[in-house]
């Protein structure tokens, strides 16, 4: 790792992060945000897009996270926070929600991630190192089943080691899944050639970025 | 006449025995039938398999308390974090776990439901919860089988029945419930009004009640407040 005092580059804010994926959906897409770092995604979506979000407890629809004044205790999220609907929202069964997931018709997921190699595999469930209890949750659904699957996450863990890889170590969420990754220094696709860097925060070198990913990464001309 | 209202937990989880499989309808406290969750942890029937999407949060209520009591020897779900008297159990050898993505589990209930063996899905291909699967390469991609999962009882909750057990739910409410409804071979409702019959429209019924068999009307109230913009940590 290069000394702090050399770096001349300041990593994204969380919200900026956050802005960042929010600006590059689409009109009309359903996206499921995943538990903790995308779920900030939903306060930075463009006012002029209709974006609907997709929770897997049963919602399409699903609004800002409740005030405590107003919060309708039958409505929770995947992260159980109370949630309020949209005009338009439905609500369904669990088998009908993982149909949309796994049916194709979820067009964006964004998850979090302990690793992401250069192939698009994921992993983000477990650990080998966490002794805490292996908990899948929808993950492994949601990698598999929707059309995109982004990841929001820090460049490098806290002990500086890379993030994204050549192999990831820990054991997988699905092979081949993510297309884009939002690093907090980075924005990066993965495509047959591996990670290309599409954008990168001001004041950072090619060449610092090399330095902290545990793969190649190409730089389009 | 047909009557599937039952007026007390004792006739609603009468003959349930000893290494029954049930499940448990919620997500979260939201569709959780906690009144047959407690009367089923006081029956005194032991190695019970769950299936459920949690183990269980508050060791107090609920999946959490009835893990609590040693009565549960098997859990089959997606997410058992966040309960400490599952981490407790299961850091000691006490309960078995099998995790299955949230997705195949829920289409393994729909699957039993419906009278589906088996199916074929491209969830987990590549991971260690497809270990030792078979694996079929269908229209150029790889899947995994799974099998359909029922259970000897469900204990689901609803918002408005009727006395032939059709079924309405309320918000997120419904989750897993209307899938487990139909999945085991007795189903319990615990529901918060029970409605002459024709009172609910037929458009509304979500749970047809053929597949209910008991209705425990239980009064009482909303679930607990989850956490809000206030208390969120993200």
């Amino acid at each position: 790792m290069a000394d702090q005092a050399l770096k001349r580059y300041k990593p994204f804010t969380k919200a900026e992060m956050a802005a960042l994926v929010a600006s590059d959906i689409p009109e009309g897409w359903h996206v499921n945000l995943g538990i903790g770092l995308p779920t900030l995604v939903a306060d930075h979506l463009p006012k002029d897009r209709e974006i609907i979000l997709h929770s897997e407890n049963g919602i399409l629809g699903m609004g800002p996270v409740s005030s405590r004044g107003n919060a309708d205790p039958w409505i929770v999220n995947a992260g159980k926070q109370n949630v309020s609907l949209v005009p338009g929202a439905s609500l369904f069964h669990h088998a009908d929600s993982f149909a949309m997931i796994r049916g194709g018709h979820i067009d964006l997921c964004i998850l979090g991630a302990f690793e992401i190699a250069d192939n698009g595999d994921l992993a983000n469930w477990t650990t080998s190192s966490d002794d805490r209890t292996p908990a899948v949750g929808g993950a492994m659904d949601l990698a598999a089943g929707a059309k995109n699957v982004w990841v929001m996450t820090a460049h490098v863990t806290k002990d500086g080691a890379p993030k994204l890889v050549g192999e990831c170590q820990y054991p997988l969420t699905a092979k081949a899944a993510v297309t884009r990754i939002y690093s907090d220094l980075a924005v990066i696709d993965i495509t047959e050639r591996g990670f290309v860097v599409r954008t990168m925060v001001a004041g950072m070198s090619p060449q610092q970025l090399q330095d902290i990913t545990g793969a190649p990464l190409h730089f389009p001309r | 006449m047909i009557d599937k209202q039952v007026s007390d937990l004792e006739s609603a989880l009468a003959g349930i025995k000893d290494g029954a499989s049930v499940m448990v309808g919620g997500f979260g406290a939201v569709g959780q039938p906690n009144a047959l969750i407690e009367g089923l942890g006081d029956l005194g029937v032991r190695n019970l398999t769950v299936i459920a999407n949690n183990a269980g949060f508050e060791a107090e209520i609920g999946l959490g308390k009835l893990i609590g009591k040693g009565v549960v020897g098997k859990i089959i779900c997606s997410f058992p974090r966040g309960s400490s008297s599952f981490d407790r159990r299961y850091q000691n050898g006490e309960i078995e776990l099998e995790v299955v993505p949230q997705g195949t589990l829920a289409e393994r209930i729909r699957a039993a439901g419906a009278g589906i063996a088996a199916f074929y899905t491209p969830t987990a291909v590549g991971t260690k919860l497809a270990e030792g699967k078979e694996t079929r390469l269908i229209a150029g991609k790889t899947h995994v089988l799974e099998y359909a999962l029922s259970a000897d009882v469900a204990l689901i909750q609803a918002w408005h029945s009727d006395r032939w057990g059709n079924l309405t739910y309320r918000g997120s409410g419904r989750n897993f419930n209307p899938i487990m409804a139909m999945a085991a071979r007795l189903t319990i409702a615990q529901v918060g009004t029970i409605l002459p019959l024709g009172a609910i429209d037929p458009d509304d019924v979500i749970t047809p009640g053929i597949f209910v068999d008991r209705v425990l009307c239980v009064p009482d109230g909303d679930p607990p407040l989850a956490g809000t913009a206030e208390t969120a940590n993200g």
